[in-house]
């Protein structure tokens, strides 16, 4: 193998810092062959990445910020920060719809930014801080988004809600709740099936040209 | 989900390392796509190396092009000064993708990364060549309304579904790649590949090999640009057909021009016979309807996409018209 060839993984590969010229052509010819490379014979090159390593069926230690509350965890890295949330912590307001990303039912906010929690493992998010429909009210005091959706009669059923509300509040924040267009364009990852649409654009522009603080 | 380790990289060097010696592993970047494949049990992976703590977020104007780094989210990239400025098309294009939750999250390389929406492909219980080599190609005489005019083979009619890509391709974009045998560059229009016999591959990385980032050439188009996404409802869905068009006109004459179209083929599909046939004229609807057959010459429609011969040349006439500010 030429030399350069090597020139990454050689680093990787030298866990001893006296590691001698035969053990590096060893491990570059079994980096030449990484088809048939078994997982066993890998684990001293990975002690040299900054990770964390679970092995199958081992949790890991996870640190969260949801709602203002610290939270020390253990998890499964399979499970997604929606049923972390469900789950775990009891925090049933975000809901499942689609579970697939499609209908925004699962939606908070991460580090401040709206995403979908059903489509994102909770292990990814070590260290951040989520908000969850729970952390939205001040107290007894409903958000001027709740309150909104309520006034306008944003909903029917009721399910998709808070996922809508998370978005409304982020789409705002954004500076995309400049017209009635922008604000459907924006609003397009919450379905609603009850078809509360023109009531929930009613409750974002209110709020919006409101002008409060959300 | 099937089970599976989580490991961290900070990193392009330890990602790549970790990555070359297990095979069975993958890079976890936004996962709005992967984390989706693993619930549908498209695919397993036995590792997941989540490659989010390297630093590879930048967005950076260079001597002659933007660079930007393959962990840049959608929302960063179509948001940012820089690309408003200077690649306007871009931002259309990644705003007509997805919805703003996911494009908060998705990054532009794990975008170029995305697989098909196939439904054959996303349903482990349908054959697909791509999923499962060997197993046939459901869509070929199934329900194929979402599939390919160009470029398929008998082994699968799949489409690309990123709208980015179609941008890219059509603005000369260049991919930067980092692999176990030191750093590449290739053009964006040559990552992607054609079915062929081997759909399982969607594009021409290398084992090992990590997008680090794109960098798009300067370029005299200014705001004479357009993005036209024809699709099932208005907003958050795959498209049909779209049409990336950039226009140079000076004294209403067309000096430049670059097409792609989007929902068509599995890549995005250049249209340089097209480009070539519009140099030279006047930006008209008729130079613009030229145009549009010669993209269409070697279109083939299946059982139930047949509509898009009609809807794809169509599209290329209203993009370029709202790019040329003449609709």
């Amino acid at each position: 193998m030429e030399k350069d060839q090597c020139s990454v993984p050689d680093e990787n590969l030298n866990e001893n810092s006296g590691s001698s010229r035969r053990d590096f052509l060893k491990k570059s010819t079994f980096l030449s062959a990484i088809a048939l490379t078994p997982v066993s014979l890998v684990t001293a090159a990975e002690k040299e990445m900054d990770e964390k390593l679970a092995a199958v069926f081992e949790k890991v230690p996870l640190k969260l910020e949801i709602n203002g509350v610290k939270h020390a965890l253990s998890v499964e890295p399979r499970v997604t920060l929606l049923d972390l949330l469900r789950e775990q912590l009891q925090l049933t307001g975000t809901k499942k719809g689609c579970d697939h990303g499609q209908c925004g039912a699962c939606t908070v906010h991460v580090n401040g930014k709206r995403q979908n929690s059903c489509l994102t493992l909770a292990v990814m998010h070590d260290g951040k801080k989520v908000t969850t429909i729970e952390g939205l009210a001040n107290g007894a005091d409903l958000h001027p988004m709740q309150e909104a959706f309520i006034k306008h009669d944003g909903f029917q059923c009721g399910y998709c809600t808070p996922g809508q509300i998370m978005s409304a509040v982020a789409c705002i924040r954004e500076g995309h709740a400049n017209s009635e267009t922008e604000i459907r364009e924006y609003m397009s990852g919450n379905i609603c099936r009850c078809g509360a649409y023109p009531n929930i654009v009613n409750a974002i522009t209110e709020v919006k040209n409101g002008g409060q603080k959300v | 989900m099937n089970q599976f380790q989580y490991v961290r990289a900070t990193t392009a060097k330890t990602a790549i390392g970790a990555l070359v010696k297990d095979p069975s592993a993958t890079f976890l970047a936004g996962g709005t796509n992967l984390i989706d494949l693993m619930k549908n049990g498209v695919t397993a992976p036995q590792k997941l190396i989540d490659i989010n703590p390297i630093p590879l977020t930048e967005i950076r104007k260079q001597s002659n092009s933007i660079y930007i780094g393959a962990l840049a989210t959608n929302t960063d990239v179509a948001d940012h000064k820089l690309v408003l400025q200077n690649q306007p098309l871009l931002s259309l294009a990644l705003n007509a993708g997805a919805s703003a939750q996911l494009r908060n999250v998705a990054t532009i390389g794990g975008n170029m990364m995305q697989r098909t929406r196939c439904f054959y492909f996303n349903n482990p219980d349908l054959p697909c060549n791509k999923r499962q080599p060997g197993s046939g190609c459901g869509a070929l005489e199934g329900y194929n309304r979402m599939h390919a005019i160009f470029g398929a083979s008998p082994q699968c009619v799949a489409v690309n579904p990123s709208d980015m890509s179609v941008a890219l391709a059509a603005l000369d974009a260049t991919v930067l790649i980092s692999g176990p045998k030191g750093d590449r560059r290739i053009l964006f229009t040559d990552f992607h590949r054609l079915p062929g016999d081997h759909p399982e591959k969607d594009n021409n990385l290398m084992k090992g090999e990590l997008i680090t980032g794109i960098e798009i050439p300067d370029n005299a188009f200014g705001k004479t640009v357009h993005y036209l996404k024809v699709r099932d409802r208005s907003s958050y869905a795959f498209a049909l057909v779209s049409v990336a068009a950039a226009l140079n006109i000076k004294n209403n004459t067309i000096k430049e021009a670059r097409l792609a179209m989007g929902g068509v083929a599995h890549k995005p599909w250049r249209l340089t016979e097209a480009e070539k046939a519009l140099v030279g004229k006047p930006a008209t609807e008729a130079t613009f309807k030229q145009a549009a057959e010669i993209a269409m010459q070697g279109a083939k429609g299946l059982k139930y996409n047949s509509f898009k011969l009609k809807m794809a040349p169509n599209t290329i006439i209203e993009a370029l018209k709202t790019a040329s500010g003449i609709a």
